[in-house]
């Protein structure tokens, strides 16, 4: 079966659903909160005593989403994409942070960042080519990568520019910082198909290109091609989606997220960098002299808050319990740290086990809530020993304009009546 | 001295043998060769040195036309003033407090110009440019910009020469540069 035939039955599902669940149906996103501030009158027919409706007849027939769908009460569970933007072929959208537990990102939720499009394409018509400095130029298929000793690992990927550093900040965690995500990743280690081809002496980089509308092109040094870096044909167990690169990507674990080129055709072993347009007008960080820096592959550590955060509100007084993300791609995150005091004091979170190199680890911290008007926020410490830092310490060496690379601490401000905001706007 | 100086020779050379044998068996042989007509069908790459710049030439008067046809709609007529990036103007403004990147003010290399049109551009149809139309919108871009004259027609040479005005404003990463511990 075709995957767009499951898809139009799902819809033709999911329509169904919808209309069977009716005025019950609202805003997911709005309903999720970590407030819980259900406005929606909610029947009391199927509370206790009463025996609830979903019980007096049987449910939907077994295989009846062949392709299972999240239930119809968190359709607002969706990437966050703005409405406005000039065009989308060269876009992005967001995963809902603030939505999700745990560390992993479901697939259908994994932030996008295209720069021509999601190509269509047919596994059996893609190929990749590994040529330049190599002993046996080769061209394999999407098969034959599958041939490979393969491994599955989680790490997270994230977007250069989440968020940029000037106003308007965002709303809410995913508007901040929605271009991070986190799966577990099958594939071949990279090391092992360039060991198949022979790199020759004087290999320093591999240019790796897209199938993309952009053929989207950026050079990656040869030692993160021979440490740790992985060709993936699947993401959380199956597939990989057609937005995240379907049928092949590269994967190079705490690199800025467009250099895990997507849909990828081609991988060229070469002396120098490409220079391509991706990583000299694009992706490179303006500084206040006028200089820019070229080159800047890795995600420093980070970490936010996702609950109680922008959006939501705390609907009681007394016991909440604040978690969040953090991720380095310098390695492991060793600390985070969390205050409620406006920055005065910080008290050191709880990571969730196993703690995962370049992957998202989650934190939670046990909170009683006096009522008073509350500035909380997180912080992050690598296994290098770098600590997160304010937007100030950043703005102060980088000013406004460096675009890329903001991995500024995000205070979230809860007023008396619980509602919480960003902190900096 | 001879006969040992020879029996090091072989001994060297049998443990070559074997050391190739050892690397033939860790090979998987999974793929196929790629034939030099399938790599050049593919390497689109232009270095920023002009290396694998095409034969053939464009000038910016036919750039102008198919500047007008192809990429006007997205990025202005004189480049700037469209949904599509800005690509004119903004020379002098990267150390100020609002700077405008352009082609012109921002770009390293030109060659990478081509490179990009060619691979990427139009959006809505890219590689449908032939490589004479990509060097004439590079030329008329250039020319938007005032790093070519009016009458400018570029090749592989002309477009390699080009210095552009930002060639050495960028610097290798040098972060951790936050001092906060």
């Amino acid at each position: 079966m075709s995957e767009q035939t499951t898809d139009k039955r799902v819809r033709a599902a999911s329509r169904r659903h919808f209309l069977q669940a009716g005025a019950a149906l609202a805003s997911g996103s709005a309903m999720a909160g970590f407030a819980g501030t259900n406005a929606l009158a909610v029947s009391d027919s199927n509370l206790p005593p009463s025996v609830p409706e979903w019980m007096k007849a049987p449910g939907d027939p077994t295989g009846s989403q062949p392709y299972g769908a999240p239930s119809v009460h968190e359709q607002g569970v969706v990437r966050n994409i703005s409405k406005t933007l000039p065009q989308y072929v060269s876009a992005a959208s967001r995963t809902p942070l603030q939505e999700l537990d745990g560390i992993i990102t479901p697939n259908g939720l994994f932030y996008e960042r295209h720069h021509g499009g999601v190509p269509t394409i047919d596994p059996a018509e893609h190929r990749l080519m590994l040529h330049g400095m190599v002993d046996r130029p080769l061209v394999f298929t999407i098969e034959d990568i599958r041939r490979f000793p393969s491994q599955s690992r989680i790490h997270f990927i994230e977007c250069s520019g989440n968020p940029v550093y000037t106003k308007p900040y965002g709303k809410t965690a995913s508007d901040l910082v929605g271009l991070v995500s986190c799966a577990e990743w099958t594939g071949v280690p990279l090391k092992t198909v360039l060991d198949e081809a022979g790199l020759q002496a004087g290999a320093r980089w591999i240019v790796a290109e897209g199938a993309d509308a952009a053929a989207l092109t950026r050079s990656i040094p040869i030692e993160k091609c021979l440490d740790d870096a992985m060709l993936v044909y699947s993401q959380n167990g199956e597939r990989l989606r057609p937005q995240q690169g379907y049928p092949l990507r590269l994967l190079l674990p705490g690199f800025e997220g467009n250099m895990n080129v997507k849909w990828l055709r081609r991988l060229k072993v070469t002396a120098e960098p490409a220079y391509s347009r991706e990583e000299t007008a694009k992706y490179t960080d303006p500084m206040p002299d006028g200089t820019s820096r070229e080159f800047t592959f890795i995600m420093e550590a980070k970490s936010i808050i996702t609950r109680p955060s922008g959006g939501q509100k705390l609907i009681a007084r007394g016991f909440h319990q604040i978690t969040g993300l953090a991720w380095s791609g310098h390695g492991t995150i060793k600390r985070v740290e969390v205050s409620v005091d406006g920055g005065a004091g910080w008290q050191a979170a709880e990571l969730q086990e196993p703690v995962l190199t370049r992957a998202l680890p989650r934190f939670r911290l046990p909170w009683h809530w006096d009522g008073r008007p509350a500035m909380i926020q997180s912080r992050a410490i690598d296994e290098t020993g770098y600590i997160q830092p304010t937007l100030a310490e950043l703005v102060a060496v980088r000013g406004l304009n460096s675009f890329y690379h903001n991995n500024a601490i995000w205070p979230w401000r809860i007023d008396a009546n619980g509602e919480v905001s960003n902190g900096q706007a | 001295m001879a006969r040992l100086d020879l029996k090091a020779v072989l001994l060297a050379s049998a443990l070559a043998m074997l050391g190739a044998a050892v690397n033939a068996e860790e090979r998987y042989g999974i793929g196929r060769a790629a034939t030099p007509a399938e790599i050049a069908g593919w390497n689109i790459d232009i270095g920023r040195d002009g290396a694998n710049l095409p034969p053939g030439s464009g000038s910016v008067a036919r750039g102008r036309v198919v500047f007008s046809e192809q990429c006007a709609s997205c990025h202005g007529e004189s480049g700037q003033g469209g949904v599509g990036d800005r690509l004119a103007g903004g020379q002098g403004t990267l150390a100020s407090p609002k700077p405008i990147r352009t082609v012109g003010s921002y770009w390293p290399y030109a060659p990478t110009l081509f490179d990009y049109i060619r691979r990427a551009m139009p959006q809505n149809a890219p590689q449908s440019l032939d490589n004479a139309d990509v060097y004439a919108v590079s030329a008329y871009i250039l020319s938007l910009n005032g790093i070519v004259p009016e009458n400018a027609v570029l090749d592989a040479t002309s477009l390699a020469a080009i210095r552009m005005p930002n060639r050495d404003g960028f610097i290798s990463d040098p972060r951790p540069d936050v001092h906060n511990h």
